[in-house]
């Protein structure tokens, strides 16, 4: 695969991501913000995390004016896949490309530790390799990771098949970790071409650092 | 011209800083607080006549930029 990771000013995980995919084989490439197209024959964007514009306004707000943004919606409205990540997950809910939105956390603390979430739904480009109700152990940190979508939203997603993971205990029981509605981790658009969530898969690679669950979760985007 | 633009969380969309300021007051013995809401002001001076335009230029900012409607109400005023 080819994968082409953003930058933007304040992104920190773009290097993390590279050093994900690469140690899974795949070839990475980092883009500017300021470039107005992608690079061509690439097989996923992701949207890392980070603090894009140091988080003034609001998560994201500003980072999805980026001009590299506009070439990663028609991407996305192509059909191209599309993976966000903390920071890039609420980017993407801000550029509309994901629906909801990311509050900050119910108690107001920056909330940086290993988390087991559920997976909810594996019929998508990303989960494909996880079981439906498996137990996957990835690390979190953010502070603007509380997902709320109003009640009719909600049973879109559910009815679609939209809600990709959970924050759980190590049986898969729903959990609260930020406050999120319902505690969502992750969901995807309509089309299910693209994706987003707080955790950290790339940050899970290697047991001796505590897991290695985000391997599958990456790897399937190679299917 | 200025314009003061307002922005808060929906009603129904719970705002966790105005709930810790809460309980910080309660717990301070203030009596008889009901409900805290902690949004943001925006400043915005514009070189406009127009009051009429400045305010709907404004909104369409608050629209694209300042708030995010899928949680937040905003409100302007002109002066």
């Amino acid at each position: 695969m080819r994968v082409a990771v953003l930058r933007f000013p304040g992104t920190n995980c773009e290097f993390d991501t590279q050093y994900a995919f690469e140690k899974l084989g795949h070839s990475t490439e980092l883009v500017w913000h300021e470039e107005e197209t992608l690079p061509r024959e690439i097989d996923l964007v992701v949207v890392p995390g980070g603090f894009s514009y140091g988080d003034y306004l609001r998560s994201g707000s500003i980072a999805r004016f980026s001009p590299v943004m506009k070439a990663v919606k028609t991407y996305a409205e192509e059909g191209g896949k599309v993976l966000g990540i903390c920071n890039g997950f609420q980017i993407l809910t801000e550029a509309g490309m994901i629906p909801g939105a990311l509050k900050r956390n119910n108690n107001l603390h920056f909330i940086s530790k290993h988390q087991t979430l559920c997976v909810i739904n594996n019929d998508n480009a990303f989960l494909n390799r996880c079981e439906k109700g498996e137990v996957l152990n990835i690390p979190i940190a953010h502070a603007d990771g509380n997902y709320y979508i109003d009640d009719e939203g909600l049973k879109a997603l559910e009815e679609n098949g939209q809600v990709l993971l959970r924050y759980s205990d190590n049986e898969g029981n729903p959990v609260v970790v930020n406050g999120s509605v319902t505690s969502i981790a992750g969901v995807c658009n309509k089309n299910k071409n693209v994706f987003g969530l707080m955790p950290h898969p790339e940050r899970a690679l290697e047991a001796i650092l505590g897991s290695e669950d985000g391997i599958k979760m990456l790897k399937g985007f190679e299917d | 011209m200025t314009a003061i633009v307002n922005v808060f969380l929906k009603e129904g969309v719970l705002d966790p800083q105005g709930k810790a300021a809460h309980h910080a007051l309660d717990s301070l013995g203030f009596d008889g607080v009901k409900d805290v809401r902690i949004g943001k002001q925006i400043v915005i001076k514009l070189d406009a006549e127009d009051k009429a335009k400045a305010e709907a230029e404004v909104k369409e900012m608050c629209e694209t930029l300042l708030a995010n409607t899928v949680i937040e109400d905003y409100t302007i005023e002109i002066a």
